[in-house]
């Protein structure tokens, strides 16, 4: 297992000298992209060190309450990043907990279950397994959410008249939502599906790769692969429809009316 | 004699009944036995946009709101069908807005929208009974295949009067129109207040928000103005 070529910081850096050649061509040819381009590359180094760091500490330790600690604060970065990726969201609490809790939920549960499951990790909480597994759950998990949720707010506001014309012929709101919540959940797991059907003919999944370019032997990459691919559709699944679910709940009230004062004006 | 005793017990005994009820505060009962059916009652309703609102509108009748733009009419027809956040009591038939399911509320009491929501590319599918529709499209100046058009092929004036239809065809109690109308030439006009008319004969109660006076003085026997969100009796017939 341990037959893989360590990698030296210089090579790291001449991998990045990649990144000066398409910054050049921007400046060149005055794309306007070279500084967030730089900006994202930077961004990247010092989180993911940042973050090499922290799991150095927290493998070390394998405590539960910081394994805790870090699982919650990722959920919560997930959930404001979820936020920012959305057309229109919704007044006050409901705009930052709706994706988050569903997140909580969808990539929680599949966690767990993993750990459980699969892993068969001791402490079933040791944070080398835990982390990296709630991680890549939840990266996925946080673009199905934002996707579908970004589909059905907008939609619900588009489709407004369609909507009431519905209500005001005396359709339930579930009804009257129909199309707009089959749409969410199909914009939510487009990425999944899509994924699963081209791993292995258009690409190889990155975590497999990296396995592979670890020294792991291919089939047994393959394998992590299909069950992190597993873990992932289900969670993503999950998340989608738990947030389009309390979504279409928090855009009525009890009276059945369709609460577009609820949400906030449309960013630019 | 016997008769004339007959009727002052019959007159008694209804005293005592509508006593009775007014004891167990069951007023519209007691409207119903001197023969005032108040059908929609409305009281103090509030929303944003309207001042406290209180309108009876009888069984079967047909009363019209005019107004500027702006002045409140289509929320008060909103507020009335529930589609917004309003306060106040709101009955028909004596039964409270809030013993309703929303549903059951809005296909008694179902509000037509002067620009309608099509959800759907075939006329037909928007009908609950695509069927009965197809009876009366000829009569609103349809050709008699409409029920199979495209949505997007139908002018402003026919989205008008399809979305009229689509909401008699499911037999509401009381029916809330936006300037139902506003879209028709004179002619086709004729055809949708004879409908109404019909309707209103068969027992159907009308509320219906236009600009046009006359329009107003052919269908209504009650007029009422909005003026910044409040109503106010213009005249009656």
């Amino acid at each position: 297992m341990a037959d893989y070529i360590a990698l030296s910081y210089w090579d790291i850096a001449i991998a990045a000298s990649l990144l000066c050649i398409n910054a050049g061509l921007s400046i060149y040819y005055k794309l306007g992209t070279a500084k967030r381009l730089v900006i994202a590359a930077v961004r990247m180094v010092v989180q993911l060190t940042l973050v090499g760091l922290v799991l150095k500490a927290l493998f070390a330790s394998v405590s539960p309450w910081l394994t805790l600690l870090v699982a919650v604060l990722m959920i919560g970065f997930a959930g404001r990043e979820a936020i920012s990726r959305q057309e229109r969201t919704f007044v006050g609490f409901w705009g930052y907990g709706l994706g988050t809790t569903s997140m909580l939920l969808a990539a929680g549960t599949v966690t767990i279950f993993a750990l459980g499951t699969q892993f068969h990790a001791d402490p079933w909480y040791d944070p080398r397994y835990a982390i990296p597994i709630l991680g890549m759950i939840l990266g996925n998990t946080m673009t199905g959410v934002s996707l579908a949720l970004d589909r059905l707010l907008s939609e619900a506001d588009s489709g407004r008249m369609k909507i009431e014309a519905r209500l005001a012929l005396g359709h339930s709101f579930r009804a009257a939502m129909q199309v707009p919540i089959k749409n969410a959940m199909r914009a939510g797991l487009i990425p999944t599906v899509n994924g699963m059907a081209a791993a292995g003919l258009v690409s190889l999944p990155g975590m497999m790769t990296g396995q592979i370019l670890a020294g792991v032997e291919p089939v047994q990459a393959v394998k992590y692969q299909l069950l992190v691919m597993f873990l992932i559709a289900g969670g993503t699944a999950l998340g989608v429809f738990a947030s389009t679910m309390l979504a279409t709940h928090r855009l009525s009230d009890s009276r059945q009316r369709l609460r577009l004062d609820r949400l906030n004006a449309a960013k630019n | 004699m016997m008769n004339y005793r007959w009727i002052c017990g019959a007159h008694r005994c209804k005293t005592l009944i509508i006593i009775l009820l007014l004891l167990a505060d069951q007023p519209i009962f007691v409207d119903a036995i001197w023969g005032i059916t108040v059908l929609l009652k409305i009281e103090q309703l509030e929303r944003v946009g309207l001042q406290s609102i209180n309108l009876d509108v009888p069984s079967g009748a047909c009363i019209a709101i005019s107004g500027q733009s702006g002045a409140g009419k289509s929320l008060l027809l909103r507020a009335i069908a529930d589609l917004d956040p309003n306060t106040g009591r709101v009955s028909l038939n004596g039964k409270d807005r809030n013993e309703f399911a929303p549903n059951d509320w809005r296909r008694d009491v179902c509000y037509v929208p002067a620009e309608s929501g099509w959800w759907l590319d075939q006329v037909g599918g928007h009908f609950e009974y695509p069927e009965i529709a197809a009876g009366y499209l000829v009569r609103l100046g349809f050709a008699d295949d409409a029920m199979s058009w495209r949505v997007d092929r139908l002018s402003t004036g026919e989205r008008q009067r399809m979305a009229l239809l689509r909401a008699m065809v499911q037999s509401p109690k009381v029916l809330l129109l936006d300037e139902p109308t506003s879209a028709l030439d004179p002619e086709v006009t004729a055809k949708v207040e004879s409908l109404l008319h019909e309707m209103i004969g068969g027992g159907v109660t009308v509320v219906l928000v236009t600009h046009d006076k006359a329009q107003a003085a052919r269908m209504s026997s009650e007029r009422y103005l909005i003026e910044k969100g409040a109503l106010y009796l213009e005249d009656a017939a």
